[in-house]
Protein backbone atom coordinates (compact mmCIF):
# COMPACT_ATOMS: atom_id res chain seq x y z
CA UNK A 1 0.00 0.00 0.00
CA UNK A 2 1.06 3.56 -0.73
CA UNK A 3 1.24 5.78 2.34
CA UNK A 4 1.83 9.52 2.61
CA UNK A 5 3.79 10.35 5.76
CA UNK A 6 4.23 13.83 7.18
CA UNK A 7 5.66 15.36 10.30
CA UNK A 8 6.11 18.88 11.69
CA UNK A 9 6.94 18.07 15.31
CA UNK A 10 10.60 19.11 14.97
CA UNK A 11 12.40 21.89 13.02
CA UNK A 12 12.16 19.59 9.96
CA UNK A 13 9.28 20.03 7.53
CA UNK A 14 8.88 16.43 6.40
CA UNK A 15 6.74 14.74 3.75
CA UNK A 16 7.23 11.53 1.82
CA UNK A 17 5.60 8.61 0.07
CA UNK A 18 6.35 5.17 1.46
CA UNK A 19 5.36 1.79 0.06
CA UNK A 20 4.39 -0.54 2.86
CA UNK A 21 4.58 -4.26 2.05
CA UNK A 22 4.00 -7.39 4.12
CA UNK A 23 7.58 -7.45 5.42
CA UNK A 24 8.96 -3.99 5.02
CA UNK A 25 8.66 -0.36 4.04
CA UNK A 26 10.40 1.38 1.14
CA UNK A 27 10.70 5.13 0.69
CA UNK A 28 9.49 6.08 -2.79
CA UNK A 29 10.12 9.83 -2.43
CA UNK A 30 10.64 12.37 0.30
CA UNK A 31 11.07 16.11 0.71
CA UNK A 32 12.55 17.53 3.91
CA UNK A 33 13.48 21.13 4.76
CA UNK A 34 14.92 22.00 8.15
CA UNK A 35 13.39 25.37 9.01
CA UNK A 36 11.37 25.77 12.22
CA UNK A 37 9.43 28.71 10.81
CA UNK A 38 8.42 27.19 7.49
CA UNK A 39 5.99 24.41 8.44
CA UNK A 40 2.92 26.34 7.38
CA UNK A 41 4.50 27.47 4.12
CA UNK A 42 6.26 24.36 2.89
CA UNK A 43 4.36 21.30 4.01
CA UNK A 44 1.73 21.11 1.27
CA UNK A 45 4.29 21.92 -1.46
CA UNK A 46 6.49 19.14 -0.05
CA UNK A 47 3.55 16.75 -0.08
CA UNK A 48 2.80 17.52 -3.74
CA UNK A 49 6.45 17.28 -4.77
CA UNK A 50 7.01 13.94 -3.09
CA UNK A 51 3.79 12.48 -4.50
CA UNK A 52 4.83 13.66 -7.93
CA UNK A 53 8.35 12.32 -7.54
CA UNK A 54 6.92 8.96 -6.44
CA UNK A 55 5.10 8.81 -9.77
CA UNK A 56 1.63 8.96 -8.27
CA UNK A 57 -1.06 11.48 -7.31
CA UNK A 58 -2.85 12.24 -4.04
CA UNK A 59 -5.72 10.10 -5.38
CA UNK A 60 -3.31 7.16 -5.62
CA UNK A 61 -2.67 7.11 -1.86
CA UNK A 62 -4.15 4.51 0.49
CA UNK A 63 -3.54 6.23 3.83
CA UNK A 64 -1.83 9.12 5.60
CA UNK A 65 0.43 8.87 8.64
CA UNK A 66 1.11 12.01 10.64
CA UNK A 67 3.39 12.72 13.56
CA UNK A 68 1.08 13.93 16.34
CA UNK A 69 3.82 15.28 18.61
CA UNK A 70 5.13 15.99 21.07
CA UNK A 71 6.46 19.13 19.43
CA UNK A 72 6.47 22.93 19.61
CA UNK A 73 2.81 23.83 19.22
CA UNK A 74 2.51 26.11 16.22
CA UNK A 75 4.58 23.98 13.86
CA UNK A 76 3.01 20.77 15.12
CA UNK A 77 -0.48 21.99 14.23
CA UNK A 78 0.53 22.64 10.60
CA UNK A 79 1.14 18.92 10.13
CA UNK A 80 -2.00 17.79 11.90
CA UNK A 81 -4.24 20.30 10.11
CA UNK A 82 -2.75 19.27 6.77
CA UNK A 83 -3.10 15.55 7.45
CA UNK A 84 -6.68 15.86 8.72
CA UNK A 85 -7.76 17.89 5.69
CA UNK A 86 -6.07 15.57 3.20
CA UNK A 87 -7.71 12.55 4.81
CA UNK A 88 -11.12 14.22 4.80
CA UNK A 89 -10.92 15.40 1.19
CA UNK A 90 -9.38 12.19 -0.17
CA UNK A 91 -11.58 9.97 2.02
CA UNK A 92 -8.64 7.91 3.26
CA UNK A 93 -7.66 7.07 6.87
CA UNK A 94 -5.15 9.23 8.79
CA UNK A 95 -3.06 7.50 11.47
CA UNK A 96 -1.41 9.62 14.17
CA UNK A 97 1.90 8.35 15.53
CA UNK A 98 4.21 9.59 18.26
CA UNK A 99 7.09 11.40 16.55
CA UNK A 100 9.57 9.94 19.05
CA UNK A 101 8.38 6.42 18.09
CA UNK A 102 9.08 7.27 14.45
CA UNK A 103 12.66 8.22 15.31
CA UNK A 104 13.04 5.04 17.37
CA UNK A 105 11.66 2.92 14.51
CA UNK A 106 14.55 3.92 12.29
CA UNK A 107 17.31 4.16 14.88
CA UNK A 108 20.50 2.64 13.50
CA UNK A 109 21.13 0.26 16.41
CA UNK A 110 19.60 -2.91 17.88
CA UNK A 111 19.78 -1.89 21.49
CA UNK A 112 18.01 0.02 24.20
CA UNK A 113 17.41 3.60 23.15
CA UNK A 114 16.57 7.05 24.43
CA UNK A 115 14.98 9.52 21.99
CA UNK A 116 15.17 13.27 22.73
CA UNK A 117 13.93 16.25 20.72
CA UNK A 118 14.01 19.97 21.47
CA UNK A 119 11.02 21.25 23.44
CA UNK A 120 12.43 24.82 23.69
CA UNK A 121 12.37 26.67 27.05
CA UNK A 122 15.49 24.65 27.97
CA UNK A 123 13.47 21.43 28.01
CA UNK A 124 13.33 18.27 25.88
CA UNK A 125 10.64 15.85 24.79
CA UNK A 126 11.81 12.31 25.43
CA UNK A 127 10.90 8.62 25.49
CA UNK A 128 12.84 5.47 26.38
CA UNK A 129 12.66 2.18 24.43
CA UNK A 130 13.77 -1.42 24.93
CA UNK A 131 15.77 -3.30 22.29
CA UNK A 132 12.51 -4.30 20.53
CA UNK A 133 11.44 -0.65 20.29
CA UNK A 134 8.72 -1.01 22.86
CA UNK A 135 8.31 2.29 24.64
CA UNK A 136 9.24 1.96 28.32
CA UNK A 137 8.59 5.56 29.33
CA UNK A 138 7.33 8.80 27.82
CA UNK A 139 6.52 10.73 25.84
CA UNK A 140 7.35 13.32 28.47
CA UNK A 141 8.75 16.82 28.66
CA UNK A 142 11.40 17.85 31.19
CA UNK A 143 14.75 19.53 31.73
CA UNK A 144 17.56 17.47 30.16
CA UNK A 145 18.96 16.66 33.65
CA UNK A 146 15.62 15.22 34.72
CA UNK A 147 15.31 12.73 31.84
CA UNK A 148 15.07 9.13 33.09
CA UNK A 149 17.03 7.11 30.53
CA UNK A 150 15.73 3.78 31.87
CA UNK A 151 19.26 2.44 31.36
CA UNK A 152 19.26 3.13 27.60
CA UNK A 153 22.66 2.56 26.00
CA UNK A 154 22.14 4.81 22.94
CA UNK A 155 20.44 8.08 22.17
CA UNK A 156 18.78 9.40 19.00
CA UNK A 157 16.96 12.59 17.99
CA UNK A 158 18.09 16.18 17.48
CA UNK A 159 17.80 16.95 21.20
CA UNK A 160 21.32 15.54 21.41
CA UNK A 161 22.55 18.30 19.12
CA UNK A 162 20.79 21.00 21.10
CA UNK A 163 22.06 19.69 24.47
CA UNK A 164 25.32 17.84 23.66
CA UNK A 165 26.59 18.10 27.23
CA UNK A 166 23.44 16.64 28.75
CA UNK A 167 23.34 13.45 26.69
CA UNK A 168 26.67 11.64 26.67
CA UNK A 169 25.37 8.23 25.48
CA UNK A 170 26.60 7.13 22.03
CA UNK A 171 24.41 9.00 19.54
CA UNK A 172 22.79 7.28 16.56
CA UNK A 173 20.76 8.47 13.57
CA UNK A 174 18.15 9.74 12.82
CA UNK A 175 17.76 13.28 14.12
CA UNK A 176 14.17 13.73 12.91
CA UNK A 177 11.21 11.46 12.15
CA UNK A 178 11.55 10.24 8.55
CA UNK A 179 8.61 9.26 6.35
CA UNK A 180 9.71 5.60 6.55
CA UNK A 181 10.05 5.80 10.34
CA UNK A 182 6.57 7.28 10.63
CA UNK A 183 5.08 4.51 8.49
CA UNK A 184 6.97 1.80 10.42
CA UNK A 185 5.61 3.22 13.68
CA UNK A 186 2.07 2.79 12.31
CA UNK A 187 2.75 -0.40 10.33
CA UNK A 188 0.60 -2.72 12.44
CA UNK A 189 -2.47 -0.47 12.21
CA UNK A 190 -1.91 0.21 8.52
CA UNK A 191 -1.62 -3.50 7.67
CA UNK A 192 -4.66 -4.48 9.72
CA UNK A 193 -6.73 -1.58 8.45
CA UNK A 194 -7.56 -0.68 12.05
CA UNK A 195 -9.78 2.27 12.83
CA UNK A 196 -7.34 5.20 13.31
CA UNK A 197 -7.01 6.77 16.75
CA UNK A 198 -8.41 10.32 17.01
CA UNK A 199 -6.07 12.80 15.34
CA UNK A 200 -5.22 14.90 18.38
CA UNK A 201 -2.05 16.85 19.09
CA UNK A 202 0.24 15.66 21.89
CA UNK A 203 1.23 18.94 23.57
CA UNK A 204 2.37 17.74 27.03
CA UNK A 205 2.05 21.34 28.21
CA UNK A 206 -0.89 23.51 29.11
CA UNK A 207 -1.35 26.84 27.29
CA UNK A 208 0.31 29.79 29.02
CA UNK A 209 -2.58 31.81 30.30
CA UNK A 210 -3.27 33.55 33.56
CA UNK A 211 -6.59 34.53 34.95
CA UNK A 212 -6.67 38.30 35.31
CA UNK A 213 -6.35 40.04 38.64
CA UNK A 214 -8.69 42.85 39.58
CA UNK A 215 -8.30 45.77 37.16
CA UNK A 216 -5.42 48.05 38.14
CA UNK A 217 -6.28 51.21 40.07
CA UNK A 218 -5.94 54.34 37.97
CA UNK A 219 -6.14 56.87 40.81
CA UNK A 220 -3.09 57.60 42.90
CA UNK B 1 -21.80 28.26 -15.11
CA UNK B 2 -22.01 28.88 -11.38
CA UNK B 3 -19.12 28.18 -9.04
CA UNK B 4 -19.04 26.92 -5.46
CA UNK B 5 -16.51 28.73 -3.26
CA UNK B 6 -15.51 27.53 0.21
CA UNK B 7 -14.21 30.08 2.74
CA UNK B 8 -12.11 29.21 5.79
CA UNK B 9 -11.62 31.65 8.69
CA UNK B 10 -9.39 31.13 11.75
CA UNK B 11 -7.86 34.53 12.55
CA UNK B 12 -9.12 34.85 16.12
CA UNK B 13 -11.42 32.69 18.25
CA UNK B 14 -14.01 31.54 15.68
CA UNK B 15 -13.41 28.61 13.35
CA UNK B 16 -15.59 29.47 10.37
CA UNK B 17 -16.39 27.56 7.19
CA UNK B 18 -18.68 29.16 4.63
CA UNK B 19 -19.99 28.04 1.27
CA UNK B 20 -21.32 30.39 -1.39
CA UNK B 21 -22.45 30.10 -4.98
CA UNK B 22 -21.03 32.60 -7.45
CA UNK B 23 -23.59 33.16 -10.19
CA UNK B 24 -22.74 34.08 -13.76
CA UNK B 25 -24.01 37.64 -13.26
CA UNK B 26 -21.48 38.07 -10.45
CA UNK B 27 -24.00 37.83 -7.64
CA UNK B 28 -23.06 35.72 -4.65
CA UNK B 29 -25.47 33.49 -2.74
CA UNK B 30 -24.92 32.14 0.77
CA UNK B 31 -25.25 28.34 1.00
CA UNK B 32 -23.73 27.50 4.39
CA UNK B 33 -22.16 29.27 7.33
CA UNK B 34 -20.78 26.92 10.00
CA UNK B 35 -18.97 28.43 12.98
CA UNK B 36 -17.33 26.85 16.03
CA UNK B 37 -16.41 29.38 18.70
CA UNK B 38 -13.91 29.01 21.53
CA UNK B 39 -15.18 32.20 23.21
CA UNK B 40 -16.27 30.35 26.35
CA UNK B 41 -12.77 28.98 26.87
CA UNK B 42 -11.42 32.55 26.91
CA UNK B 43 -14.06 34.06 29.20
CA UNK B 44 -12.24 33.43 32.49
CA UNK B 45 -9.10 35.05 31.06
CA UNK B 46 -10.98 38.22 30.08
CA UNK B 47 -9.67 38.11 26.52
CA UNK B 48 -8.63 35.75 23.74
CA UNK B 49 -5.68 33.51 24.72
CA UNK B 50 -3.85 32.78 21.44
CA UNK B 51 -2.70 29.25 22.31
CA UNK B 52 -6.15 28.26 23.54
CA UNK B 53 -7.67 29.61 20.31
CA UNK B 54 -5.14 27.77 18.14
CA UNK B 55 -5.79 24.44 19.85
CA UNK B 56 -9.51 24.92 19.44
CA UNK B 57 -9.12 25.70 15.71
CA UNK B 58 -7.25 22.45 15.11
CA UNK B 59 -9.94 20.42 16.85
CA UNK B 60 -12.84 22.25 15.22
CA UNK B 61 -11.61 22.53 11.63
CA UNK B 62 -12.61 19.17 10.10
CA UNK B 63 -15.96 18.91 11.96
CA UNK B 64 -16.87 22.48 10.97
CA UNK B 65 -16.08 21.73 7.31
CA UNK B 66 -18.28 18.65 7.58
CA UNK B 67 -21.15 20.68 9.09
CA UNK B 68 -20.95 23.33 6.37
CA UNK B 69 -21.17 20.76 3.57
CA UNK B 70 -23.93 18.79 5.29
CA UNK B 71 -26.05 21.88 5.82
CA UNK B 72 -25.62 22.93 2.16
CA UNK B 73 -26.27 19.40 0.90
CA UNK B 74 -22.97 19.47 -1.00
CA UNK B 75 -19.90 17.22 -1.23
CA UNK B 76 -16.31 18.43 -0.91
CA UNK B 77 -15.81 17.47 -4.55
CA UNK B 78 -18.41 20.08 -5.56
CA UNK B 79 -16.01 22.91 -4.59
CA UNK B 80 -14.55 25.00 -7.45
CA UNK B 81 -12.32 27.34 -5.41
CA UNK B 82 -11.20 27.89 -1.83
CA UNK B 83 -10.47 31.15 -0.01
CA UNK B 84 -8.77 31.32 3.37
CA UNK B 85 -7.95 34.16 5.76
CA UNK B 86 -4.22 34.83 5.28
CA UNK B 87 -4.28 37.73 7.80
CA UNK B 88 -4.43 39.90 9.75
CA UNK B 89 -4.91 37.96 12.98
CA UNK B 90 -3.22 35.73 15.55
CA UNK B 91 -0.23 33.95 13.98
CA UNK B 92 -0.83 30.50 15.46
CA UNK B 93 -4.56 30.66 14.80
CA UNK B 94 -4.18 31.77 11.18
CA UNK B 95 -1.71 28.98 10.53
CA UNK B 96 -4.28 26.26 11.27
CA UNK B 97 -6.73 27.59 8.69
CA UNK B 98 -4.03 28.23 6.10
CA UNK B 99 -2.51 24.74 6.49
CA UNK B 100 -5.94 23.11 6.26
CA UNK B 101 -6.98 25.21 3.25
CA UNK B 102 -3.79 24.36 1.34
CA UNK B 103 -4.42 20.66 1.92
CA UNK B 104 -8.07 20.89 0.82
CA UNK B 105 -7.03 22.79 -2.31
CA UNK B 106 -4.31 20.25 -3.13
CA UNK B 107 -6.57 17.26 -2.55
CA UNK B 108 -9.54 18.70 -4.44
CA UNK B 109 -7.31 20.16 -7.19
CA UNK B 110 -8.92 23.60 -7.04
CA UNK B 111 -7.36 27.09 -6.85
CA UNK B 112 -6.66 28.58 -3.43
CA UNK B 113 -6.83 32.29 -2.59
CA UNK B 114 -5.23 33.65 0.59
CA UNK B 115 -7.38 36.70 1.38
CA UNK B 116 -7.60 39.63 3.78
CA UNK B 117 -9.87 39.17 6.79
CA UNK B 118 -10.79 42.88 6.89
CA UNK B 119 -11.88 42.87 3.25
CA UNK B 120 -14.01 39.83 4.14
CA UNK B 121 -15.91 41.91 6.71
CA UNK B 122 -16.90 44.28 3.89
CA UNK B 123 -17.55 41.61 1.25
CA UNK B 124 -19.98 39.75 3.50
CA UNK B 125 -22.52 42.54 3.06
CA UNK B 126 -23.02 41.52 -0.57
CA UNK B 127 -24.58 38.28 0.72
CA UNK B 128 -27.30 40.34 2.37
CA UNK B 129 -27.68 43.54 0.36
CA UNK B 130 -26.37 42.64 -3.10
CA UNK B 131 -23.53 44.21 -5.09
CA UNK B 132 -21.59 47.00 -3.38
CA UNK B 133 -21.73 50.40 -5.03
CA UNK B 134 -18.15 51.55 -5.57
CA UNK B 135 -16.57 53.49 -4.22
CA UNK B 136 -18.04 52.98 -0.77
CA UNK B 137 -16.85 53.52 2.79
CA UNK B 138 -16.62 50.81 5.40
CA UNK B 139 -16.36 51.10 9.17
CA UNK B 140 -15.06 47.89 10.76
CA UNK B 141 -15.52 47.63 14.51
CA UNK B 142 -14.81 44.54 16.59
CA UNK B 143 -12.68 43.26 19.44
CA UNK B 144 -9.71 43.18 17.12
CA UNK B 145 -10.18 46.07 14.69
CA UNK B 146 -11.44 49.63 14.39
CA UNK B 147 -10.92 50.87 10.86
CA UNK B 148 -12.37 53.30 8.42
CA UNK B 149 -11.83 52.14 4.83
CA UNK B 150 -12.40 53.41 1.33
CA UNK B 151 -13.35 50.53 -0.98
CA UNK B 152 -12.89 51.11 -4.70
CA UNK B 153 -12.84 47.43 -5.64
CA UNK B 154 -13.62 44.73 -3.10
CA UNK B 155 -11.38 42.29 -4.99
CA UNK B 156 -8.38 44.57 -5.27
CA UNK B 157 -8.41 48.18 -4.15
CA UNK B 158 -9.04 49.06 -0.52
CA UNK B 159 -7.49 52.05 1.25
CA UNK B 160 -7.32 52.68 4.96
CA UNK B 161 -8.50 56.19 5.85
CA UNK B 162 -7.96 55.73 9.57
CA UNK B 163 -7.71 53.21 12.37
CA UNK B 164 -7.35 53.04 16.12
CA UNK B 165 -4.06 54.23 17.56
CA UNK B 166 -4.47 52.07 20.68
CA UNK B 167 -7.37 49.79 21.72
CA UNK B 168 -9.97 48.44 19.32
CA UNK B 169 -13.53 49.53 20.10
CA UNK B 170 -14.52 46.01 21.17
CA UNK B 171 -11.48 45.81 23.40
CA UNK B 172 -12.63 48.97 25.20
CA UNK B 173 -16.01 47.30 25.78
CA UNK B 174 -14.28 44.25 27.27
CA UNK B 175 -12.12 46.34 29.58
CA UNK B 176 -14.98 48.55 30.77
CA UNK B 177 -17.14 45.46 31.34
CA UNK B 178 -14.40 43.97 33.48
CA UNK B 179 -14.05 46.99 35.70
CA UNK B 180 -17.83 47.07 36.18
CA UNK B 181 -17.87 43.35 37.02
CA UNK B 182 -19.81 42.45 33.86
CA UNK B 183 -19.03 39.24 31.88
CA UNK B 184 -16.74 38.79 28.86
CA UNK B 185 -17.21 39.59 26.02
CA UNK B 186 -18.30 43.03 27.16
CA UNK B 187 -20.40 44.20 24.21
CA UNK B 188 -23.75 42.50 24.89
CA UNK B 189 -23.91 43.11 28.70
CA UNK B 190 -22.94 46.78 28.31
CA UNK B 191 -25.49 47.26 25.52
CA UNK B 192 -28.15 45.67 27.73
CA UNK B 193 -27.31 47.72 30.83
CA UNK B 194 -27.11 50.90 28.75
CA UNK B 195 -30.73 50.46 27.68
CA UNK B 196 -31.77 51.40 31.25
CA UNK B 197 -29.20 54.16 31.68
CA UNK B 198 -28.87 57.84 30.79
CA UNK B 199 -26.37 58.40 27.96
CA UNK B 200 -25.94 62.02 29.06
CA UNK B 201 -25.37 61.21 32.76
CA UNK B 202 -21.58 61.36 32.55
CA UNK B 203 -19.58 63.38 30.03
CA UNK B 204 -16.88 60.91 29.02
CA UNK B 205 -14.17 62.18 26.63
CA UNK B 206 -14.34 61.74 22.84
CA UNK B 207 -10.87 60.50 21.85
CA UNK B 208 -8.98 61.90 18.83
CA UNK B 209 -11.50 64.66 18.13
CA UNK B 210 -9.27 67.66 18.75
CA UNK B 211 -8.40 70.07 15.93
CA UNK B 212 -4.86 68.69 15.65
CA UNK B 213 -5.84 64.99 15.81
CA UNK B 214 -5.79 62.78 12.72
CA UNK B 215 -9.26 63.20 11.23
CA UNK B 216 -10.11 59.53 10.75
CA UNK B 217 -8.06 57.85 13.46
CA UNK B 218 -9.58 56.58 16.70
CA UNK B 219 -8.45 56.20 20.30
CA UNK B 220 -10.32 54.36 23.05
CA UNK B 221 -7.63 53.97 25.67
CA UNK B 222 -8.26 57.38 27.24
CA UNK B 223 -11.99 56.70 27.37
CA UNK B 224 -11.41 53.42 29.19
CA UNK B 225 -9.17 55.18 31.74
CA UNK B 226 -11.74 57.96 32.20
CA UNK B 227 -14.41 55.38 32.98
CA UNK B 228 -12.09 53.64 35.47
CA UNK B 229 -11.30 56.97 37.16
CA UNK B 230 -14.97 57.93 37.39
CA UNK B 231 -15.92 54.55 38.86
CA UNK B 232 -13.10 54.65 41.43
CA UNK B 233 -13.92 58.19 42.47
CA UNK B 234 -17.54 57.24 43.01
CA UNK B 235 -16.55 54.17 45.04
CA UNK B 236 -14.20 56.26 47.20
CA UNK B 237 -17.05 58.56 48.07
CA UNK B 238 -18.85 55.46 49.34
CA UNK B 239 -21.54 55.78 46.69
CA UNK B 240 -23.03 53.00 44.59
CA UNK B 241 -21.79 53.02 40.99
CA UNK B 242 -24.76 53.59 38.68
CA UNK B 243 -23.75 50.81 36.28
CA UNK B 244 -26.56 51.53 33.82
CA UNK B 245 -25.60 55.20 33.50
CA UNK B 246 -21.89 54.39 33.17
CA UNK B 247 -22.65 51.88 30.40
CA UNK B 248 -25.00 54.25 28.57
CA UNK B 249 -22.55 57.17 28.80
CA UNK B 250 -19.56 55.04 27.76
CA UNK B 251 -21.48 53.54 24.85
CA UNK B 252 -22.62 57.01 23.78
CA UNK B 253 -18.99 58.20 23.65
CA UNK B 254 -17.94 55.21 21.51
CA UNK B 255 -20.89 55.46 19.10
CA UNK B 256 -20.58 59.24 18.84
CA UNK B 257 -16.93 59.18 17.74
CA UNK B 258 -17.31 56.24 15.38
CA UNK B 259 -20.33 57.59 13.55
CA UNK B 260 -19.16 61.21 13.52
CA UNK B 261 -15.89 60.28 11.83
CA UNK B 262 -17.51 57.88 9.35
CA UNK B 263 -20.13 60.45 8.31
CA UNK B 264 -17.49 63.18 8.09
CA UNK B 265 -15.49 60.94 5.74
CA UNK B 266 -18.57 60.41 3.59
CA UNK B 267 -19.16 64.15 3.35
CA UNK B 268 -15.54 64.94 2.59
CA UNK B 269 -15.07 62.24 -0.06
CA UNK B 270 -18.55 62.61 -1.53
CA UNK B 271 -19.04 58.84 -1.16
CA UNK B 272 -22.66 58.10 -0.39
CA UNK B 273 -22.62 54.50 0.88
CA UNK B 274 -21.34 53.36 4.30
CA UNK B 275 -21.03 49.71 5.35
CA UNK B 276 -20.65 49.01 9.08
CA UNK B 277 -19.43 45.53 9.93
CA UNK B 278 -17.55 43.60 12.61
CA UNK B 279 -18.78 42.27 15.95
CA UNK B 280 -19.53 45.70 17.44
CA UNK B 281 -21.78 46.58 14.46
CA UNK B 282 -24.52 44.67 16.29
CA UNK B 283 -24.40 47.25 19.10
CA UNK B 284 -27.80 48.94 19.30
CA UNK B 285 -26.55 52.48 19.98
CA UNK B 286 -23.89 52.36 17.25
CA UNK B 287 -26.38 51.18 14.64
CA UNK B 288 -29.09 53.56 15.91
CA UNK B 289 -26.89 56.64 15.86
CA UNK B 290 -25.38 55.63 12.50
CA UNK B 291 -28.88 55.36 11.06
CA UNK B 292 -29.82 58.84 12.32
CA UNK B 293 -26.66 60.54 11.15
CA UNK B 294 -26.49 58.78 7.77
CA UNK B 295 -30.11 59.70 7.07
CA UNK B 296 -29.40 63.33 7.95
CA UNK B 297 -26.33 63.38 5.70
CA UNK B 298 -27.97 61.55 2.79
CA UNK B 299 -25.68 58.57 3.14
CA UNK B 300 -26.99 55.09 2.44
CA UNK B 301 -26.18 52.82 5.40
CA UNK B 302 -25.67 49.05 5.07
CA UNK B 303 -25.22 46.82 8.11
CA UNK B 304 -25.21 43.03 7.60
CA UNK B 305 -27.23 40.99 10.09
CA UNK B 306 -25.35 40.32 13.35
CA UNK B 307 -24.54 36.71 12.48
CA UNK B 308 -22.65 37.88 9.39
CA UNK B 309 -20.96 40.82 11.18
CA UNK B 310 -18.99 38.62 13.57
CA UNK B 311 -16.07 36.51 12.29
CA UNK B 312 -17.26 33.62 10.10
CA UNK B 313 -16.35 31.60 7.03
CA UNK B 314 -19.15 33.04 4.89
CA UNK B 315 -17.38 36.42 4.73
CA UNK B 316 -14.22 34.74 3.46
CA UNK B 317 -16.19 32.68 0.95
CA UNK B 318 -17.99 35.84 -0.22
CA UNK B 319 -14.71 37.69 -0.69
CA UNK B 320 -13.26 34.62 -2.42
CA UNK B 321 -16.18 34.62 -4.85
CA UNK B 322 -15.60 38.28 -5.74
CA UNK B 323 -11.89 37.58 -6.18
CA UNK B 324 -12.66 34.62 -8.48
CA UNK B 325 -15.16 36.72 -10.45
CA UNK B 326 -12.54 39.45 -10.90
CA UNK B 327 -10.07 36.96 -12.36
CA UNK B 328 -7.41 37.57 -9.70
CA UNK B 329 -4.52 35.05 -9.95
CA UNK B 330 -4.59 32.22 -7.43
CA UNK B 331 -2.17 32.17 -4.48
CA UNK B 332 0.88 29.92 -4.61
CA UNK B 333 0.67 27.04 -2.15
CA UNK B 334 3.79 28.20 -0.25
CA UNK B 335 2.35 31.49 1.02
CA UNK B 336 2.64 32.27 4.74
CA UNK B 337 -0.01 33.32 7.18
CA UNK B 338 0.46 37.09 7.62
CA UNK B 339 -0.54 38.30 11.12
CA UNK B 340 0.03 41.96 10.15
CA UNK B 341 -1.41 41.87 6.63
CA UNK B 342 -2.34 45.47 5.66
CA UNK B 343 -5.87 46.02 4.39
CA UNK B 344 -4.49 47.26 1.07
CA UNK B 345 -3.38 43.67 0.33
CA UNK B 346 -6.65 41.94 -0.53
CA UNK B 347 -5.09 38.70 -1.80
CA UNK B 348 -1.63 37.27 -1.15
ZN1 LIG C 1 -12.88 40.24 12.35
Amino acid sequence: MLVLALDTSTPAVTAGVVELGPDGATTRAERVTVDPRAHGELLTPHVLESVDQAGTTLRGLDAVVCGSGPGPFTGLRAGLATAASLGQALEIPVYPVCGLDAIAAEAAVDDTLLVVTDARRREVYWAAYDANRQRLAGPAVSLPVDVDTHGARHVAGHGVQVYPDAFTLPAVEPLYPSPRGLVLAAAAELRSGAEPAPLTAVYLRRPDAQEPHRPKRVLA
Amino acid sequence: MTKIVMGIESSCDETGVGLVRLHEDGSVELLADAVASSVEQHARFGGVVPEVASRAHLEAMAPTVRRAFDSAGLKLSDVDAIAVTAGPGLAGALLVGVAAAKAYAAALEVPLYGVNHLAGHVAVDTLEHGPLPTPCLALLVSGGHTQLLRVDDIAGKITELGSTVDDAAGEAYDKVARLLGLPYPGGPPIDKAAADGDPAAIAFPRGMTGPRDAKYDFSFSGLKTAVARWVETTERRGETVPVDDVCASFQEAVADVLTAKAVAAAKETGIDTLVISGGVAANSRLSGLARERCAAAGVQLRIPRPRLCTDNGAMIAALGAHVVAAGVPRSKLDFSAAPGLPVSTVTV
